[in-house]
């Protein structure tokens, strides 16, 4: 009685458990259900490389190049915002915080990577935007550069608080082995601790990647939203999760826009899926040079 | 059917014949030196081998422990001691990767057999931890857990449970005032002795303590002892415990083991005054461990 | 002073820098936001509908919408995410299937909010024909929910001493009585800090609401879950982009931003504190 009990709620919990996985499983399903049939009108290659994004003229054009190209662009911005400061964040907390410090700041860079996106893509428009217009003497100030700063001080407390959770794993005793031999604390900082949560480092850095690339309300609001393949930083754009979000309400059904946007969707999404396996086998090969479990 | 059977019978002390395994009466130990004490024995392990992964951690151990006395089981650290006494209520199930051979019986039942269930074994056969365990809630919430999750619903008798309980495990008069309080605020001691009182709270026939008073004081210590000696009155009781002062204190019986192998086992005054074994003689004079 | 000494000097001072660029950016966006915003908040604002085409009134419908999405997306995910965890850490499964579900539970934490959106418009809107509504949204955001859910309610179930689940165990308990009734209890609080932290995840999205539940106006407050709704966030990026009296709009997404920030931020906060006192009761 008691053990059959047991073994049905186990099942119980077994099928519960595995949810995630189904809905992993039919988000893929589901998007390239509806992604398919835009490739029997437009090739894939053209469909990557085409460099024409005019989904409702007639003939509809389906070339997600320029697409493709901001979201790589801003994304890029972004990086160069996040990686220094982000990474310098981690090494500060992790290095020269003390205790008072670090009780301070850790919760603070918690709390601040909980800010909504769509509050930072308000901050964009409402203020950065016409600021940097005035500063740089910009045709518009909704652009590439707007939104990579935005962006990337969006992404900068993800990569701080993953990259000092990689500094934290690193043993003590390697610490102590470099003073032991006379090294000073910087030079212990970037020859020992540094290339040993090096890929711990390298994760959080493709995960606040993964985070830029998949942002939709702040470049749907700051980018700009010119579909043109982009000449300069200060040209307006309109990366691939701003054109979903902005064509899907006007796309019907079934058509070839709606199909394509989900193909967009699927790209975007498999670019991220790889960018989470990369990072997980990363910190998995991390875990296992520093000789902890799992 | 058979299973059913078996379950029903655990509860009770008639069993059907079929399941009785081995005469009952003749209760030998390894070395063939006829048990001191009583006709029967409460406990036997006969050909005991316990693997952690292929790792063997116990030797083809067999030992008979008599009712209402008290077991001490000593050796060094890594002897397999605590391995042994985890496997007489089948905590050995939570580690996996490992597996055995042999039988235990109790009453003459094979309690390591997959007929007999594991919880309705550990209700007979209670046991107490090397650090305090108590359940992150109220003192009497503890000890009403047992006869809870055994069934118990009315809350007159759990009560009743709860203070007979403490009386028993020498707590009551400490601790009459604060039972709502959290356990989690009590002494090491008191904790101890709370856990006691939680495993007397299910009724069991066996008490198993696993060192129990490895993170204790001195002071803590005795009153532990003091308690195992009243307690042996009604309750089967094996210790295990690296104090050989502790063993010597408040044991019948004593069995020492070493490397996995059961090297001797008897009486423990005989066992301290006069070791047959070399191995036993070292350890227990000091030359290691 | 030694060669190396300058350097170490410059470094520290590189990191320090970084540091204080982080949190003077951050710092800003709050600091602008609060300022205009303030001024905008005050009783009619958090208790009226908007009124004179979106220039005046509250954003009250959009806060009740909000709290349904929420409520509805935590009603959905808490139950799956939990029961996820103590499978994940009580009932150890085989190391392969540990893994897979490992890893979909970080990739599902990894994708797009916008994929999320439009999963939950095939799915929940058309095909399972629930509309854009309460319903569609809240299940929607109830996946994007679940990863948080499960990590912080794992995170909690392994720092429950595995001597208490022993304690239990010897007393008789089956290992669902042990669950139930010693190890959740343990682990309450430490999943209460998911669930909080996921309301304040849940309750800034916008992406995934876009096409499955929000609306730029509705009249009166929802009376069912096949209702659209207005939400904060929606109704930050509407007023910002929609309409045709900008200045206005954009004075009352600066209140609505704030009461956004402030309502996230307060959650955020109150799950790290919860976090904090619970990792000193397990440590003393």
């Amino acid at each position: 009685m008691n053990k059959k009990k047991e073994r049905i709620i186990k099942y119980l919990f077994t099928m519960l458990a595995f949810a995630s996985l189904a809905f992993l499983v039919g988000i893929v399903l589901v998007l390239f259900k509806e992604a398919l049939p835009i490739f029997t009108k437009v090739s894939p290659k053209d469909f990557l490389l085409g460099q024409s994004w005019y989904p409702t003229a007639e003939p509809a054009e389906f070339g997600i190049l320029p697409l493709i190209l901001a979201s790589l662009l801003v994304t890029l911005g972004a990086l160069v915002i996040c990686v220094p400061l982000g990474v310098g964040s981690a090494l500060y907390l992790h290095e020269l915080a003390g205790p008072r410090q670090r009780a301070v700041l850790k919760p603070v860079i918690e709390i601040l990577a909980s800010v909504p996106s769509i509050v930072y893509g308000f901050f964009g428009m409402a203020i950065l935007a016409p600021m940097l217009q005035n500063s740089f003497n910009l045709p518009i100030g909704l652009c590439a550069l707007t939104t990579s700063i935005i962006l990337g001080v969006m992404a900068t407390p993800t990569v701080a608080s993953i990259a000092e959770d990689a500094l934290s794993y690193v043993p003590r005793s390697f610490r102590e082995a470099s003073f032991a031999v006379g090294a000073d604390r910087w030079q212990t900082l970037t020859k020992v601790i540094i290339p040993a949560a090096g890929s711990g480092i390298s994760t959080a850095i493709i995960l606040g990647m993964s985070r830029a690339i998949g942002e939709t309300m702040t470049v749907l609001m700051v980018a700009g939203g010119s579909a043109v393949i982009p000449s300069s930083i200060f040209d307006p754009v309109r990366p691939m999760t701003a054109a979903i979000a902005a064509e899907m309400g006007e796309a019907s059904v079934g058509s070839d826009h709606y199909n394509a946007l989900f193909a967009i969707a699927l790209i975007l999404f498999l670019i991220t899926f790889v960018f989470n396996i990369a990072a997980e086998l990363i910190s998995r090969r991390f875990r296992l040079k520093l000789g902890l479990s799992r | 059917m058979h299973n059913i059977d078996y379950e029903k019978q655990m509860g009770t002390e008639n069993f059907h014949p079929s399941l009785v395994k081995g005469p009952v009466g003749v209760n030998m130990n390894s070395m063939g030196e006829a048990d001191v004490f009583g006709p029967e024995a409460k406990i036997s392990a006969r050909n005991v081998n316990f693997y952690y992964g292929t790792k063997r951690a116990l030797n083809n151990i067999s030992i008979s422990f008599s009712p209402r006395r008290v077991t001490a089981i000593i050796g060094p650290s890594g002897c397999g001691k605590s391995t042994f006494i985890r496997l007489i209520n089948r905590m050995h199930e939570l580690v996996p990767g490992t597996h055995f051979e042999g039988e235990i019986l109790i009453d003459g039942l094979d309690i390591l057999s997959p007929a007999c269930d594991a919880a309705e074994l550990r209700k007979r056969v209670g046991m107490v931890f090397q650090k305090p365990n108590p359940f992150p809630k109220s003192v009497f919430e503890n000890v009403a857990y047992g006869p809870e999750v055994n069934g118990v619903t009315d809350r007159n008798l759990i009560e009743e449970k709860v203070v007979d309980s403490l009386k028993k495990a020498a707590l009551w008069d400490e601790i009459k005032d604060r039972l709502k309080d959290s356990a989690l605020g009590l002494s090491g001691g008191q904790q101890q002795r709370l856990c006691i009182a939680r495993c007397l709270a299910v009724s069991p026939e066996v008490i198993l303590f696993d060192e129990p008073c490895a993170s204790l004081d001195p002071i803590s210590t005795a009153r532990i002892e003091e308690l195992i000696l009243k307690l042996k009155k009604d309750y089967t009781i094996v210790i295990v415990t690296h104090n050989m002062q502790q063993a010597a204190r408040v044991s019948d019986q004593t069995a020492f083991f070493l490397m996995g192998d059961l090297i001797e086992t008897g009486r423990t005054d005989r066992i301290f005054k006069a070791p047959r074994d070399k191995r036993t003689e070292d350890y227990i004079t000091g030359r290691f461990g | 002073m030694k060669k190396r000494d300058i350097f170490q000097k410059l470094g520290f001072g590189v990191l320090g820098a970084c540091m204080a660029a982080n949190i003077f950016f951050l710092g800003t966006i709050i600091f602008f936001i609060a300022a205009r915003g303030l001024g905008v908040i005050n009783w009619e604002f958090l208790t009226a509908a908007p009124r004179d085409s979106m220039t005046a009134g509250g954003v009250a419908p959009a806060i009740v919408g909000t709290f349904y999405l929420t409520l509805g997306a935590i009603l959905f995910a808490l139950p799956l995410g939990v029961a996820s965890a103590v499978y994940l850490t009580e009932y150890s499964p085989k190391g392969w299937i540990v893994n897979l579900l490992r890893i979909s539970i970080n990739n599902l934490a990894g994708v797009p909010s916008v994929v999320f959106g439009l999963f939950g418009l095939t799915v929940f809107v058309k095909y399972l024909g629930f509309g854009v509504s309460i319903l569609s949204g809240s299940l929607t955001l109830g996946i994007l929910a679940l990863p948080v859910i499960i990590s912080a309610s794992q995170e909690a179930l392994t720092a429950v001493p595995q001597s208490i689940r022993e304690a239990s165990l010897a007393l008789g308990a089956t290992q669902w009585e042990t669950i139930r009734r010693v190890v959740l209890p343990a682990a309450l609080p430490g999943i209460l800090t998911g669930v909080i932290l996921s309301v304040g995840r849940v309750a800034g999205e916008t992406a995934p609401i876009l096409f499955t539940a929000a609306a730029f106006y509705v009249k009166g407050y929802p009376h069912s879950p096949f209702s659209e709704v207005m939400a904060l966030p929606y109704h930050i990026y509407a007023l910002m982009t929609e309409g045709t009296h900008p200045e206005e709009q954009t004075r009352i997404a600066y209140g609505s931003s704030l009461l956004l920030l402030m309502l996230v931020l307060s959650v955020s906060m109150l799950a790290i504190y919860i976090r904090a006192r619970q990792r000193k009761t397990y440590n003393a």
